[in-house]
């Protein structure tokens, strides 16, 4: 048996989050006062510092903001899955991502390639985002 | 006008273990050995600390140094958890407590068995300033610093023409320095061909573009001004700064990911030494990637954003070049102690007594720090009386 990912620990401030993502759907957090979207989840906006949240659907649409093919596994979890390519996705809700993109030529990666988000299931109860190039 | 440091305090002593891969000695063995060196340097005794401000990521508490020197009345003791950036910026935090008169000898230790215990991405998974990496990013891949910190090169040389030429420039400058230097783990000639055959470990990133993991112990004393000058030979600070960048517990959304924490702390520091980039003779910087060398010196003001790779071509960052940088060989080819080897690097220039890789008249040096995702520390320091 392969060794397993790390998991994450989600807390109050990020289970929404993660357990959107097991319905396969991206949610951002909005303040709820000044309408900012911020990520990764956390209690309070940067801007006016309202504690007040509300979770809006990603159109899962964004660019590619950078980029890194991993060729060592610096964790037992990946070894079967090197190389795979960690891109940093920059949203249209104007915040970013990161994930693996799936079908990364990497020779074809260039800065705002247009990619969209899609989701798999990695191991039993985690879905995880990735790019995909579109 | 902003509370400077300038004049206020002395690094009096520093100390090192040899640096190895592979020691049978514990990390804080380590760290107690170079303390005592870094003392006696001072022409200190043990019983003379009064202040501790040991790695916050590390292997040792201040107890731990009360305990083993029997010190009877420790007035000042805390942590700076910058990562790479912590040695530096432990130099503010000590520059503070002896100018203020908190204290009179800060003890500024770390010793580290990084080669022969666990390995960086298990490291800074433990660490709390990588909680939300671990919760968000970790899952999907990314945990090592390798990872988190080769989409910032990446995303430099999109934009900026940035060369893995220019990055093997380094690479080389550092090797060819810690073959002066007989405390350098790395020995062996390394070319730019030697560089580009290196296996790649994080595109851009090549082993060769990757610090060391090392095992050793290295500490400073700093004293107040006053103190200072009964010592042996005081090195005065003239300048120090911490700066944190935005999004500073994740890379991923942070404006600008070319762009350190140094870029902040700079304009302070040189502010308060009174000096420029233009006035430095020697610097000792951060190297923990080839790239964090790039951009430092960019963040730094030594060149424009951007012009950071075509800066170290044409030898200008090795000895007999304008910028010598890492006299020592770095992180990259003397060994990985968190930078507190960059301290004491700079403290030799600044004493001349550097050796082989004495940069000649050296008058103003500096020593960064960079770590945690993002942080930045620099302190400017003078020759020494």
């Amino acid at each position: 048996m392969s060794a397993a990912r790390p998991a994450p620990e989600p807390t109050i401030d990020s289970k929404p989050y993660w357990d959107g993502l097991k319905e396969r759907r991206l949610l951002l957090q909005q303040c709820g006062n000044c309408g900012l979207v911020r990520h990764y989840p956390r209690p309070m906006c940067d801007a006016c510092h309202s504690l007040q949240v509300q979770w809006i659907e990603s159109s899962r649409r964004g660019r590619l903001y950078s980029w890194t093919e991993v060729h060592h596994p610096f964790v037992p979890g990946f070894r079967e899955e090197i190389p795979y390519v960690m891109a940093t996705v920059e949203l249209a809700e104007g915040v970013r991502l990161q994930c693996q993109i799936l079908n990364a030529d990497p020779d074809a990666l260039g800065l705002d390639l247009p990619v969209e988000i899609v989701f798999r299931e990695v191991q039993d109860g985690l879905v995880l985002p990735f790019a995909q190039v579109v | 006008m902003a509370a400077s440091l300038n004049g206020k305090a002395a690094v009096v002593g520093i100390g090192e273990t040899a640096y190895e891969r592979g020691t049978d000695k514990s990390a804080l063995a380590l760290q107690l050995e170079a303390s005592l060196k870094a003392v006696a340097d001072a022409g200190l005794e043990p019983k003379d600390i009064d202040g501790i401000l040991p790695y916050a990521s590390g292997a040792a508490v201040a107890e731990d140094f009360i305990t083993n020197f029997g010190l009877k009345d420790v007035t000042f003791s805390a942590t700076t958890p910058m990562g790479g950036a912590s040695c530096v910026a432990a130099i503010q935090a000590a520059a503070i407590a002896v100018a203020t008169g908190l204290c009179r000898n800060v003890l500024l230790p770390i010793g580290r068995r990084g080669y022969s215990d666990s390995r960086v991405a298990s490291r800074v998974a433990a660490m709390p300033q990588f909680h939300v990496v671990s919760e968000f990013e970790a899952p999907s891949g990314t945990i090592a610093p390798a990872q988190l910190y080769a989409p910032m090169a990446r995303r430099h040389m999109e934009l900026y023409g940035t060369t893995a030429d220019q990055f093997a420039e380094v690479a080389v400058t550092m090797r060819r320095h810690a073959m002066l230097n007989d405390n350098a783990i790395m020995q062996k000639p390394m070319t730019v061909e030697d560089h580009h055959a290196s296996r790649m470990i994080c595109d851009p990133y090549r082993l060769f573009d990757c610090c060391l993991e090392s095992d050793g112990g290295a500490a400073v004393v700093i004293s107040g001004a006053d103190r200072a000058a009964d010592t042996r030979r005081p090195v005065p600070i003239l300048g120090v700064a911490e700066g944190h960048p935005d999004s500073p517990s994740v890379i991923t959304q942070r404006p600008d990911i070319t762009r350190l924490g140094l870029a902040k702390a700079a304009p302070r520091a040189f502010g308060m030494a009174g000096v420029g980039p233009e006035d430095v003779d020697v610097a000792e910087i951060y190297d923990c990637f080839t790239w964090t060398v790039v951009c430092q010196l960019e963040d730094l003001g030594f060149c424009p954003k951007g012009e950071g790779g075509a800066f170290v071509e044409d030898g200008r960052i090795g000895l007999g070049g304008a910028l010598p940088v890492n006299t020592h060989g770095g992180l990259l080819s003397q060994a990985h102690i968190v930078g507190m080897n960059h301290v004491c690097e700079l403290v030799k220039q600044m004493r001349g007594e550097a050796g082989r890789a004495q940069v000649a008249d050296a008058e103003i040096g500096l020593v960064t720090g960079y770590g945690d995702l993002g942080d930045g520390s620099l302190a400017i320091m003078g020759a020494a009386a």
